[in-house]
């Protein structure tokens, strides 16, 4: 069997105010993958996925294709890992939506033709290539993601890793976005509350509480176990 | 106008701005040769006469504040020249910020050579503005929807609630550009912000810059003739 894409072994994270973020986590992730991160606000999902790129860094192991996360390795894992942010208007700051796609390549130090090239592949796939020359704040929600999304496709990542991505999107913007992940082959890990888009595009799940890990299966199984399905100890409304 | 190179247009603006300042005053013809020169920019670029025209002028109440001093010395014509050059040059960097997109006139700044952090810094600012404006549109929102209104308030309860609405949106500035950070080193930012623009010069904007170097100069030199 082929080894975990991301292995992560007794992971601990304290923040500089004293906030005991990660507990002894430890986590994998298997080639062709799709992993749901669930768990409440302040769980500790957002700090675990910032250590699987090296925007973090606590005790304990990380390691991603093999690599262990050091600063040895830090260039060559954030091309590997792709992170898609929350707050898509945080991951789109160049002039246009063209330059923001080039901005991964040109950092990795690929000529501007080259950079272009795979901008402009990477808007093809997310569907964005019209907007290639607009501004990234005249887009929709749905648009800036998926422009967000092609920004780090850019960079060719073996893993993607999205924090809640269907947060401001419109049904049909949530749609496309659902039908424009489960086409890309990447390993995945999709931080997210919305449990019906989890469970179409997952094949396992974790449940955070409290920055430990506390739960690992099948994605129903998770849901029904620490009871996160929207409903769930709902009354039925009176009929 | 809006076809021309960007650097071309801000050295032609640079130009005519130490060409405006250093003109001396009176004669007044170059000054007003100046502004049928910018009359005719704006007519070319197809940009609206009036509301350029009324937009510069929000120059005139601190050129004003000058100008009123030169009066007190007994300087009139000190006076007139201050309002007159300041307005002017407003026009011009009109001129040019109407007909240049502002990505484009921060790549040809940058090109030109300005440093390449305080590019960076304007660009941030001009890509942000919109977001954080929005926040402020959405706080007023928040506010107005909870009853607020400033008329209930007196002085010190209208400085309290500014000063809580500033706080707050300098902490979520300063969270958004902490985030922003994070999202630059995730795409391999390693302190360089990489572009790929490139201007080719052409035979229009060699005969735009020199026009508009040479037509203001032309105007100044005469009006050095007594």
């Amino acid at each position: 069997m082929t080894g975990p894409v991301i292995e992560v072994r007794d992971l601990s994270f304290r923040y500089p105010d004293g906030t005991q973020a990660l507990r002894g986590v430890n986590f994998e992730l298997y080639p062709g993958e799709t992993v749901a991160l669930f768990g409440a606000n302040g769980s500790g999902k957002t700090t675990f996925v910032l250590h699987l790129n090296g925007l973090l860094r606590g005790e304990g192991v990380v390691r991603v294709c093999g690599l262990a996360v050091n600063g040895v390795n830090l260039s060559l894992i954030r091309r590997k890992v792709g992170l898609v942010f929350q707050d898509s208007d945080e991951q789109l700051f160049m002039p246009t939506v063209l330059e923001d796609v080039a901005f991964g390549p040109l950092n990795r130090g690929l000529s501007r033709e080259q950079a272009v090239d795979i901008a402009r592949e990477a808007l093809a796939e997310t569907g964005m290539s019209e907007s290639a020359a607009r501004a990234p704040y005249h887009l929709s929600a749905g648009e800036k993601r998926r422009a967000a999304l092609a920004g780090v496709l850019a960079m060719r990542p073996e893993i993607l890793i999205l924090d809640e991505p269907t947060t401001f999107l419109d049904p049909p913007g949530r749609r496309d976005l659902l039908h424009l992940l489960q086409r890309l082959s990447q390993s995945k890990i999709v931080v997210t509350h919305d449990t019906s888009f989890a469970a179409s595009i997952a094949t396992r799940a974790v449940f955070f509480h409290k920055g430990r890990l506390e739960g690992d299966g099948p994605v129903e199984q998770v849901i029904e176990r620490f009871g996160w399905g929207p409903y769930a100890g709902a009354e039925s409304p009176a009929s | 106008m809006h076809a021309r190179e960007p650097r071309v247009k801000i050295i032609a603006l640079v130009c005519f701005l130490a060409v405006v300042a250093t003109t001396p005053c009176p004669p007044w013809f170059p000054q007003i040769g100046y502004a049928l020169l910018l009359g005719f920019a704006l007519l070319l670029a197809r940009l609206p006469l009036l509301s350029a025209i009324l937009r510069a002028a929000a120059v005139l109440p601190l050129s004003a504040a000058f100008a009123g001093l030169s009066l007190l010395a007994g300087d009139a014509s000190r006076a007139g020249a201050l309002v007159a050059k300041s307005y002017l040059s407003a026009l011009a960097v009109l001129v040019v910020v109407g007909t240049t997109p502002v990505p484009d006139l921060l790549r040809g700044l940058e090109s030109l050579g300005a440093p390449r952090f305080l590019v960076l810094v304007v660009q941030f600012l001009y890509r942000y503005l919109f977001v954080i404006s929005e926040q402020v549109q959405h706080m007023r929102l928040s506010a107005a929807s909870r009853g607020f209104s400033g008329s209930a308030l007196d002085w010190r309860g209208k400085l309290q609630t500014a000063a809580g609405a500033v706080s707050v949106l300098f902490y979520r500035s300063h969270a958004r550009a902490a985030g922003i950070h994070k999202a630059m080193l995730a795409r391999g930012y390693q302190g360089r912000l990489p572009t790929f623009a490139s201007y080719p010069l052409r035979w229009a904007d060699a005969l735009f810059l020199s026009v508009a170097v040479l037509a203001p100069l032309v105007l100044r030199s005469l009006g050095g003739i007594r």
